[in-house]
């Protein structure tokens, strides 16, 4: 064909200038993947295949508490958060608008609105008062403060799940003698487990990946996988912390993956 | 004559929404009784109160004021999972985590009725919707009708002593709305349960139903077989919703009336102004000059196929719609400003309340 | 109708008491110790960092103001000055940067066939996700001295030496804008996926070019999606502190790192405090515009 069929929604330019964004937004993350199994010590000269800074990397102590740390945490305060947020989505959705129903929605919402600087500083300042007063200085206050931020993450997608559920299945399974125990165990319970499954892995990969409020809360000797890496960064860069990284981009890729699956597949 | 027991009454029934001066009564003051084994229908206009009072009925909602008796018993305050009541929803509300067989099974298992029992009843019921085959399908794999019948299977399994049914074919096209027109009714006979039906549809509810119940504004307007609402609507409303009707108006004195062009007909209806209504099909276009006929003329002519409506002017300013079959093929239609004469069929014209 | 009320009220009853647990760890460890931060900015600083139980405004005033060493006057502290300022530009920057690309891409996504949609947003989900320092570290190996960068830019003859990015205010805006593309695509995305593209033909029809159509039809009505990007990249650009950090060095700090400084070697908590709490205000002011933004967009669509 000579002419080009006129494509009402081509904006001249506009096709490249996307194509280059995607580009730009894996190629820096694919060269640390890269350069994460180079033999040599360089992060820019490439001297062939090996997985040696994984080894070096899984041999280090440091890096082998940091990982135990950052799943503890990560785990249970997505399990806390799941939990809280699960109920409070039972709560607030499907009804009429209810007295305090703003003020309960900006509470659970404040962590994505506050900067994590400003509320790591609060903490910083407010967990030290309590350290000094019980001289307990253990895992808790990373897995309260992780649980407290991972809240929204969680609750938004139970949310979405039960707004999306049609309110006359429960009213159906009433009719059909179910009492308020078995709509919710038969019915409510399992319509709204992907959501509960989809909050909890975001939960969890936002708690993996949280640098700002970690550095702040932790004690001595505290490190998760992030603030090690940060740590490490004020030396040189090494192939190790390309190595860290990449265990952890495989690891939110998966349950992303699988979050993904997870909501499209019922969204039919 | 045996009188048949009552399945479902509804005692002066109140259904406000909303509290004092905002308060909207949805139905005001309804009472119904409904026959064991019958297909009876609620029908009228979208937010005439019908759903309300299928929905107290169900035990979702409990009225303001008013009594809701099934076999005689108060049921009025029990709540939906105790009442021996199910219901088919608009939109089905088939359960999508579960299978066919599993939605069927659902209201028997609640029960804790026997595993055997409950095995048996649905493959009973999947038996009675042809779906057999469909059993262990999710029902998102379900065309339209299918969901319609599962939904269906689901609220019969239980074997409830009324089944309710909110517009439940409202969703399908209209062939697969008429094949499952035939099938209810089959069911209905077969299982001998009483139907409670919704509709805003009025062919539907003709063609169904033993019994209607014309609802308008949350009051009831009449209730009968389909053939007296039809034939003798107790007024304006349901004269013009049930089928396409003419209304005039008359004086009347007390054994006939008199319309505006001055035509007097024998008929009894109380003294003074009355409105009247006469069915398109009871009139009868004659050729002009016939004994007895009224002289119009064609205003215009509007070919529904089988038939052929003719609006006629008559004299005094009445305007009239007569219905006729279509001409033969080669006939004609009859041409604007035809001058005709126009027949009522005996006892057609009716004097309506209000 | 009293039972009625009495089954609302109830619900609205569970509804709090469903919400409880999730409030109460919230209050614990989120918003309450924001009332920790407000009251220290009132108070002193202590030698050793902490505070000292004395209400004291000089929190508050040495945002803007150094005290003079030799006389005791207040002169306006260039060095704080430059570093909000830096703030301030850089997240403007960002926003900007990212929504030059972050426009056409979103476009590009929305565009596809709607098989391939979800593909493309996958796309840019994974990112979004994906840890901020891993992917701090990612753009750093590009554009540090040795890094990918300067290697091809040598390799191809266009430069002798490096350049010198690195620890530069270029780096970090780099950096942001890396890192906070996706918050701008995405919610762009929604705005213009709502779109109806029939209007584009209409547009067509009455005689508009591309460069009109852009202007008079799509922006204006997209302009919700392109408030909320701007503030979804605005304000966390405002309080970033990983991305200045690695990328900036020690000298180019933003409000955030300079936060971190006065609860670490700077031993000046109350001024951190009332940094913070500036901080917090001007990104819940931000907050205010993208809420009244969001709501106009919902009437005009609803």
């Amino acid at each position: 064909m000579a002419n080009r069929a006129f494509e009402v929604a081509r904006l001249p330019g506009f096709r490249t200038i996307a194509l280059t964004a995607f580009v730009l937004l894996y190629l820096p993350i694919i060269t640390l993947v890269i350069y994460s199994f180079n033999a040599g010590q360089s992060v820019a000269v490439w001297e062939g295949f090996s997985l040696d800074w994984y080894a070096k990397a899984w041999e280090n102590e440091a890096v082998k508490g940091a990982t135990y740390r950052s799943l503890i945490i990560a785990a249970t305060a997505s399990a806390i958060a799941t939990t809280v947020a699960t109920m409070a989505a039972l709560g607030t959705t499907r009804r009429k608008a209810f007295k305090g129903q703003t003020a309960i929605y900006v509470m659970i919402n404040q962590p994505l609105m506050v900067p994590e600087i400003v509320t790591a500083v609060a903490l910083l300042i407010f967990f030290a008062s309590i350290k000094v007063a019980t001289g307990y200085t253990g895992l808790w206050y990373l897995i309260i403060a992780h649980a407290a931020f991972c809240v929204p993450f969680a609750y938004l997608p139970i949310r979405a799940r039960l707004e999306g559920m049609d309110l006359t299945l429960e009213t159906a399974a009433g009719d059909l003698y179910a009492s308020h125990w078995q709509t919710f165990r038969y019915v409510t319970l399992p319509l709204m487990l992907p959501g509960i499954i989809a909050g909890a892995m975001l939960a969890f990969v936002i708690s993996l990946d949280d640098v700002v409020i970690t550095e702040f809360v932790k004690s001595g000797g505290q490190d998760t996988l992030p603030t090690y890496m940060l740590g490490q960064m004020r030396r040189a860069i090494t192939p190790e912390v390309n190595a860290i990284s990449t265990v952890l981009l495989a690891l939110t890729v998966a349950l992303l993956t699988a979050f993904f699956l997870l909501t499209r597949k019922n969204d039919k | 004559m045996t009188t048949i027991p009552t399945a479902v009454e509804a005692k002066s029934i109140v259904k406000a929404f909303g509290q004092g001066a905002v308060a909207i009564k949805a139905l005001d003051n309804v009472s119904i009784e409904i026959k064991q084994g019958e297909f009876f229908t609620l029908l009228g206009p979208s937010g005439c109160g019908k759903t309300t009072l299928l929905r107290l009925i169900a035990g979702f909602d409990t009225p303001t004021s008013g009594k809701i008796l099934l076999n005689g018993d108060d049921i009025t305050h029990l709540p939906p999972n105790k009442r021996p009541v199910n219901t088919v929803f608009q939109s089905y509300a088939l359960f999508p985590h579960l299978t066919v067989a599993e939605n069927i099974g659902f209201g028997l298992q609640m029960q804790g009725r026997p595993k055997a029992e409950v095995t048996e009843s649905v493959a009973r019921m999947l038996a009675l919707v042809q779906l057999e085959p469909m059993a262990n399908r999710k029902t998102s794999q379900l065309s339209g009708g299918q969901q319609q019948r599962v939904a269906l299977a689901r609220a019969l399994a239980p074997t409830p002593k009324v089944l309710l049914l909110d517009e439940p074919l409202s969703a399908l096209d209209l062939k697969l709305r008429k094949e499952m027109q035939i099938e209810l009714k089959r069911l209905q006979q077969e299982t001998g349960i009483t139907f409670v039906f919704v509709t805003h549809d009025q062919e539907e509810a003709l063609t169904m139903s033993d019994r209607i119940a014309v609802m308008s504004a949350g009051h009831v307007q009449q209730i009968g077989t389909p053939r007296d609402i039809y034939t003798r609507p107790a007024n304006r409303f349901v004269a013009s919703f049930i089928g396409e009707t003419n209304f005039l108006s008359g004086q009347s004195d007390g054994t006939s009336v008199t319309l505006a062009n001055g035509a007097r007909l024998p008929m009894s209806a109380p003294q003074g102004r009355v409105n009247l209504t006469i069915r398109p099909e009871q009139l009868r276009v004659v050729p002009l000059g016939t004994e007895g006929a009224m002289p119009a003329h064609v205003a215009s002519t509007v070919y529904f196929g089988t038939d052929t409506h003719l609006h006629l002017h008559l004299e005094g300013g009445i305007d009239i719609v007569a219905r006729q079959q279509s001409p033969a093929q080669g006939g004609e239609a009859m041409k604007e400003g035809t001058p005709v004469g126009v027949l009522f069929a005996e006892g057609a014209l009716l004097a309506l309340e209000d | 109708m009293s039972a009625e009320t009495d089954a609302e009220t109830r619900k609205t009853r569970n509804a709090w008491l469903l919400s409880t647990p999730a409030l109460v760890l919230l209050l614990f460890a989120a918003s309450g110790p924001l009332l920790i931060v407000l009251t220290y900015s009132f108070l002193a600083p202590g030698e050793y960092g902490n505070v000292v139980w004395d209400f004291d405004l000089r929190g508050w005033i040495s945002i803007l103001y150094t005290k003079d060493i030799f006389d005791g006057t207040y002169h306006l502290a260039d060095a704080h000055l430059s570093i909000f300022w830096r703030s301030v530009k850089l997240s403007l920057m960002t926003t900007a940067v990212t929504f030059a690309i972050g426009f056409p891409t979103a476009w590009f996504i929305a565009t596809r066939p709607p098989a391939q949609r979800a593909f493309w947003l996958f796309l840019i989900t994974i990112p979004f996700w994906t840890n901020l320092l891993i992917r701090t570290v990612a753009i750093n190996e590009v554009i540090r001295n040795e890094g990918l960068l300067n290697t091809f830019l040598i390799w191809l003859g266009v430069i002798a030496e490096p350049i010198r990015i690195i620890y530069t205010d270029t780096a970090v805006l780099i950096g942001m804008a890396y890192v906070y593309l996706p918050l701008m695509v995405l919610p762009l995305y929604a705005a213009i996926d709502r779109f109806d593209m029939r209007l584009l033909e209409a547009g067509y029809d009455l005689y508009a070019s591309r460069g009109q159509v852009l202007r008079r039809v799509i922006l204006p009505i997209v302009k919700p999606g392109i408030v909320a990007g701007s503030i979804l990249v605005f304000v966390p650009s405002l309080g970033a502190y990983v991305t200045p950090r690695v990328l900036g060095g020690g000298k180019n700090m933003m409000i955030g790192n300079f936060i971190e400084l006065q609860f670490g070697q700077g031993r000046n908590w109350p001024l951190g405090a009332a940094l913070s709490m500036t901080l917090l205000c001007v990104v819940m002011v931000a907050l205010l515009i993208y809420v009244r933004a969001a709501n106009k967009g919902d009437n005009q669509n609803g």
